[in-house]
């Protein structure tokens, strides 16, 4: 089975008056057709960016390199007229905060037709009732009185809905939600959370969920990603990253969230530290100043195990049933 | 659509009033616009100078032709006469007969279409340019504005002396000379709105959806910005018939037979003190006219962003 979408050596920088900003560093992934694929780490961990840079959507100042195979077209190759045909139409995004995703002065009719007319031609009535099939989907009551009204009557976890119904449009085979229920409140995030699974299951679409939330990981996911200080510090099934986490970080995150099968008395624990600065990445591992097991040898660069299914994770502590696929070195001296 | 809402509403009203109270209203729509338009409507001085800005434009516009006399039509037997109800000059005469009221109003058309035109062509060349410059941003905008300060560092009053000069007096060069300043305000407001729209989460995910940037700019950018530059927009009408009113003291706007609010100030102002009459209309129709531009350009701001009020 060949991935729908590759991923292979990417990095991301950014230009700043301060200096080289390096916040994608070599991630190496790929996601199969109806996977979803979670991707899972602290703020600035580089997540977004990962993914708004084979969008084609950094900021002015970012340069990325590498390869993105989209059924095998390399995204970061393409002519922006190419990317703007794939985009929305096969890869579709949302994002975190739904209170600023959408038009204000645009009816949400207006904001949704949009889209399938731009890529697929359709004429106006045709799109508006695809609009409103698609409302109906994420469960918008009374979908062809609503279409007509503006963002600002919508309340937050409707919007989402929206963003969602806007992404869901042109049927893409790849979704990439980023964090899409952080800004909203407990009880709605659980129903987009859940929404999303369903829709998923109804439409067999492959899905990149980033997030910092575990809970959401663990409900939604199939495979996860960790991602520390613009690196994949480990990869493998929820059942692996959660019962069997491998890389400290990992466990330091599993750590510091709550979770009903421990004992109430069980304290969380914090990560302490800080994530290190992106302008200046330490030699050697990244996470060893904040790593309880850190270890001299690990101010050289850790090597990276790979277990089968694909699980990996970048440490000098060795992975049960695993074996060295590559030293640290060798990327060492690729860069 | 009617019966089906009614039918809802039966259908609610015994369990949920709220519900009913809801599905009773009508769910249509009700866009920024039209909320701003309603505070608009509530602002007591915008909406009095609103009517009085319409009285204004239809008695210029038609006031001319129902008035026994024409505008370059001299009445020997009244010369200088003041305003009198008999002979007919109800704003009286000038020193060479001509009637006062006739002339404002006939001015009044030059003055309020110098106005609208010259900020037309200001706002039609401001946006795009502005949209543009901040919309792109990088090398084209550092550009573009660069070209914009070199524009305004030149003296306007020499521009239109020198304008004038080689190609002679014609209005079209007052909308010209005007237009060709006023753009650059417009510019600069529309590209630092547009500098902060573009970074918004709703251009990023229509970015996201594969829209192009022309269809941004023209879909989200542009609606985003009407708010503030129709406010600029009512602000620079009042701005321009000022500066055609001082082209005209100068003698360097508009030229006989035609006049303009500002021509006829000027020729009022000579005969002041024999004939008062000659000066106190035409300057009292500017001024009504710029008090009631700015009352309303308030009142719009206020409507357009009712945070901002105190």
């Amino acid at each position: 089975m060949t991935a729908l979408l590759k991923v292979s050596n990417l990095d991301v920088r950014f230009d700043t008056r301060e200096g080289v900003v390096k916040a994608v560093n070599g991630m190496d992934f790929e996601i199969q057709e109806g996977e979803t694929l979670a991707i899972v780490g602290e703020s600035g961990a580089g997540k977004s960016q990962l993914v708004l840079s084979f969008m084609g959507l950094l900021a002015e100042n970012g340069s990325v390199s590498g390869e993105a195979l989209f059924r095998g077209r390399d995204l970061l190759r393409m002519k922006p007229k190419e990317l703007n045909g794939i985009r929305g139409r096969h890869i579709a995004m949302i994002f975190q905060d739904p209170m600023t995703s959408l038009n204000p002065f645009l009816t949400i009719e207006k904001q949704m037709t949009e889209v399938v007319r731009h890529h697929q031609g359709l004429r106006k009535d045709e799109a508006r009732a695809h609009a409103v099939e698609m409302l109906r989907a994420v469960r918008i009551p009374d979908p062809e009185e609503r279409i007509r009204q503006y963002p600002h009557e919508y309340s937050g976890g409707m919007r989402q809905r929206v963003m969602i119904a806007i992404g869901l449009l042109c049927e893409p085979e790849l979704l990439i939600a980023d964090e899409p229920s952080t800004a909203l409140d407990v009880t709605v995030q659980a129903q987009i959370t859940e929404l999303m699974a369903e829709i998923r299951k109804e439409t067999r679409m492959s899905l990149i969920l980033i997030t910092h939330d575990l809970a959401v990981v663990a409900e939604a996911a199939d495979r996860i990603i960790v991602m520390y200080a613009g690196e994949a510090v480990e990869t493998g099934s929820v059942d692996d990253i959660f019962y069997r986490p491998q890389h400290p970080y990992t466990r330091g995150l599993l750590a510091s969230v709550p979770r009903l099968d421990r004992a109430s008395d069980d304290e969380l624990q914090a990560i302490p530290g800080n994530p290190p600065n992106l302008l200046d990445l330490p030699s050697g591992c990244h996470f060893r100043d904040r790593c309880s097991e850190a270890t001299e040898q690990c101010r050289e660069r850790p090597p990276l195990w790979l277990a089968e299914g694909g699980r990996t994770s970048r440490c000098f502590l060795p992975m049960e049933g695993g074996e060295i696929a590559a030293r640290g070195n060798d990327v060492e001296e690729a860069q | 659509m009617n019966s089906k809402v009614e039918s809802k509403s039966a259908e609610l009203s015994v369990d949920d009033p709220f519900a009913a109270a809801f599905v009773e209203q009508d769910i249509r729509g009700r866009s920024l616009w039209v909320d701003a338009w309603h505070r608009l409507l509530k602002n007591r001085a915008a909406v009095v100078s609103g009517v009085i800005m319409t009285i204004m434009v239809l008695l210029v516009v038609f006031g001319p032709m129902m008035l026994p006399w024409e505008g370059d039509f001299t009445d020997w037997d009244n010369t200088s006469s003041p305003p009198s109800l008999e002979t007919g000059h109800w704003f009286g005469t000038d020193a060479v007969g001509r009637d006062i009221l006739v002339r404002t109003l006939e001015g009044g058309r030059i003055s309020l279409l110098v106005g609208l035109v010259a900020t037309l062509v200001s706002l039609a060349i401001g946006v795009t340019y502005g949209a543009v410059a901040g919309y792109y941003g990088g090398m084209t905008d550092r550009v573009m504005m660069r070209i914009v300060d070199i524009i305004y560092a030149l003296p306007f009053m020499f521009f239109v002396i020198l304008l004038m000069v080689v190609f002679g007096r014609h209005i079209v060069l007052i909308f010209i000379a005007i237009g060709a300043v006023n753009w650059l305000d417009m510019a600069r407001i529309v590209r630092g709105q547009t500098l902060s729209l573009k970074n918004t989460e709703f251009v990023e995910a229509a970015r996201a959806c594969g829209v192009d940037h022309q269809a941004i700019i023209r879909r989200h950018i542009i609606p985003n910005l009407l708010g503030v530059v129709m406010v600029y927009v009512t602000l620079t009408i009042p701005q321009v018939i000022l500066v055609e009113s001082f082209l005209s003291f100068l003698g360097l706007g508009v030229q006989e037979p035609m006049s303009s609010w500002g021509a006829l100030v000027n020729d009022g102002a000579q005969d002041m003190e024999s004939a008062p009459w000659t000066l106190v209309f035409p300057a009292a129709f500017l001024t009504v006219t710029l008090y009631c531009f700015n009352y309303i350009g308030d009142g719009m701001r206020d409507a357009l962003d009712p945070k901002d009020r105190l």
